[in-house]
């Protein structure tokens, strides 16, 4: 058990794991893989002891089944996986966003395609966590550059998952997962908790997928005696399947729409040194620690470099590189893939500033060395 | 019995999706019953489903219903019922749902021996997509990808979920109205998984490949295919070729996988 307030060190995948039981997770499925085997096994050890659930299932499409049953019955509920997982749960990650059941699934990224590089670091999957399941559907992931902000941001995921009610999706770094690092744990007690909207009226007004997409519709839990249908397949605000275009529309919209709305509340990032910056890197997770050192060295050095360091991937951080692109600041972005997010940063700055990809796919770290140099290369 | 079965249904979701003369009707009216029977307060009962024409069932039903997708159901209900282990929890699924695509989920929700009662509609065939062979086919039996007739072995469900660890097995067929009401019954009042598997007839994508154009065809089929199994152990029957024995076919006991996670925690908290 712990303490009220503790300064404890910790690696990533055990931070998740602590973050997600104070955020109010109760019930966690998962199947072992590397380099995300931790939170399962720290959940097979803690929840019992809890008063929470822990189950390992059969392999990932039976875990995120499960979880999403766990949530259905009004548990926070969450499952962790490395990249061949991940893809495994595609199918049913997109049966929680269209039938906008809460739950929280870890990422923690290794090396691929296919078996790839077990334990080595990647920042691969980050189009797959929007574009992972078929069909336009919302998509809120985040990602961490510390064992602390692991903690912070499980505690935010499980938050952001019940206030839009729809799957969010932690991408850890393999390095942050497996990294020790002191990390202060706030009094549980006095974290801010978010829990679904739940229904405040009868049956007969009950509307679990109605509304517009400025407010997230109720949603009971099983055996609260609001015998609700819930299906994979378009459905009006009740939850009867229907195959007419203007409920189709509807429904589309509204749920991509709640979470494009709030872009604005979901959205963090960072910004170190920008004020005065002439160039900047713009990193996420393992890759910004390594520009946090380039950016050090290339002050030193006289060259006047900023870092735009977003938290949250998606919905994109447009805003962020807008005002970049507003000023014309040139922008690194490092990626451990051969370019996937800065897809997005060239989309925004639209061509009113020079972006530049920097690459690395063979397992290994950036070193602050190869972004100091990109740097000076120039764009 | 004064039974009103509508009083079961989402009246607003009807009519139907069924073809006239499909047996996935008749099925859930003695689901219906067994439901009538098992007396369960409305709010206590969930209802699971994978996809497929069978699967359609849960959403006709008025109670907490998840029609959740191609062969995952058991997942689904296992986490429904894991996390609140208060609720009694029924899965709905195909032949192909739940021995095909779901094979491996069947087999471990067996082996757990969790508490729920799965109801398997098996039509020999996939409906929904239009007559495609399931692993339930009969051999030599016709399908749209199998013009030529079937040449897999086909899978006997109750026998493989006995292996696999389920402690209540059953099978019925919609011409054994009340058997499979009983089964459903006494497969819900089994604290452990439960197997009915409901042999049902599909005269549009199964019947008319198969010289049975007609729902009357099929059901004759299915009273002259399948055997009490009473009868055979009172060696008053035994199984000739195409045959199947129906009723109570397996039964023992088990450890619960819910009741047994309280003995975890006890444990954990010694700790
Ligand atoms: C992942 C996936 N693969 C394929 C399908 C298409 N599909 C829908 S229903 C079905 C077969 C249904 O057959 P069965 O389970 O026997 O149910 P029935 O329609 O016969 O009741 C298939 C293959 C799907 N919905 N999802
Ligand atoms: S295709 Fe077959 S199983 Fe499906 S509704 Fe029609 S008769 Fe029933
Ligand atoms: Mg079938």
């Amino acid at each position: 058990m712990r303490k009220p307030i503790e300064i404890r060190l910790m690696q990533g995948n055990e931070a998740c794991a602590q973050g997600a039981v104070d955020a109010g997770v109760r019930f966690f499925a998962g199947y072992p893989i590397t380099p995300s085997t931790e939170i399962a096994e720290w959940m097979a050890r803690e929840m019992p002891a809890i008063g929470g659930k822990f189950i390992q299932m059969e392999d990932e499409i039976a875990s995120i089944a499960a979880i999403i049953g766990g949530s259905l019955a009004g548990v926070k509920s969450m499952t962790a996986t490395s990249g061949p997982g991940f893809s495994l749960m595609q199918e049913n990650i997109g049966y929680a966003c269209m039938t906008e059941v809460p739950c929280l699934i870890v990422n923690v990224q290794r090396g691929g395609p296919s078996t790839g590089r077990p334990t080595a670091p990647s920042q691969g999957d980050v189009m797959q966590a929007r574009w992972g399941t078929h069909g336009d559907h919302p998509s809120i992931a985040l990602s961490p550059w510390s064992v602390q902000e692991t903690y912070t941001l499980t505690v935010k995921a499980v938050n952001l998952s019940e206030k839009y009610r729809t799957p969010v999706i932690l991408l850890l770094d393999e390095v942050i997962a497996h990294l020790r690092e002191g990390v202060k744990l706030p009094d549980p007690r006095k974290l801010k908790l978010v829990e679904r909207p739940r229904p405040r009226g009868g049956r007969e007004e009950y509307r679990p997928f109605g509304g517009t997409m400025k407010e997230v519709p109720p949603i009971a839990d099983f055996g609260m005696g609001f015998n609700c249908n819930f299906t994979g397949l378009v459905h009006d605000e009740v939850g009867h399947p229907s195959n007419s275009p203007a409920v189709t529309d509807r429904l589309i919209r509204r749920l991509v729409g709640k979470v494009e709305y709030d872009r604005d509340q979901i959205i963090h990032w960072e910004e170190i040194e920008m004020k005065d910056a002439e160039m900047a890197i713009f990193a996420y997770g393992c890759s910004a620690r390594s520009s946090v050192s380039a950016l050090k060295a290339a002050r030193e050095l006289g060259m006047k470099v900023g870092l735009i360091r977003p938290t949250t991937l998606w919905p994109f951080p447009e805003k962020a590189v807008e005002a970049a692109a507003a000023r014309g600041i040139p922008l690194l972005v490092p990626e451990l893939n051969l370019g996937q997010l800065v897809l997005e940063v060239s989309r925004v700055a639209a061509g009113r500033t020079r972006v530049r990809p920097l690459s690395r796919v063979d397992g290994e770290l950036f070193t602050p060395m190869e972004i100091l140099s990109a740097l000076k290369e120039g764009f | 019995m004064p039974f009103n079965v509508t009083s079961y249904f989402r009246q607003e979701m009807l009519p139907h999706i069924w073809c006239p003369g499909c047996g996935n009707g008749i099925v859930l009216r003695d689901f219906a019953v067994a439901l009538e029977k098992l007396n369960y307060s409305r709010q206590e009962v969930v209802i699971v489903s994978g996809i497929g024409c069978s699967s359609r069932a849960a959403g006709y039903l008025d109670f907490d219903t998840v029609h959740t997708t191609h062969g995952r159901a058991l997942p689904f209900a296992t986490g429904i019922k894991f996390a609140n282990p208060g609720l009694k929890v029924f899965v709905i699924m195909g032949d192909g749902d739940a021995s095909s695509i779901g094979g491996n989920h069947l087999i471990h929700a067996c082996r757990r021996n969790i508490d729920l009662t799965a109801i398997i509609f098996n039509n020999h065939i996939y409906g929904m997509t239009g007559g495609q062979f399931s692993p339930m086919t009969p051999r030599d039996k016709k399908a749209t990808t199998a013009p030529y007739g079937m040449i897999e072995q086909s899978f006997d469900l109750c026998r493989l979920a006995e292996a696999a660890g389920a402690t209540y097995v059953g099978r019925a067929t919609t011409y054994h109205n009340q058997l499979l009401t009983r089964l459903i019954v006494e497969g819900a009042n089994n604290r452990g998984f439960s197997l009915i598997e409901a042999v049902t007839h599909c005269p549009t994508s199964y019947g008319r490949r198969n010289k049975m154009a007609t729902p009357t065809d099929m059901v004759r089929w299915q009273k002259e295919s399948a055997v009490l199994i009473d009868r055979i152990k009172e060696g008053r029957a035994s199984l000739q070729e195409g045959q199947f024995p129906v009723g109570l076919l397996h039964q023992h006991d088990a450890p619960e996988f819910t009741a047994e996670y309280l003995e975890v925690v006890k444990r954990a908290r010694e700790k």
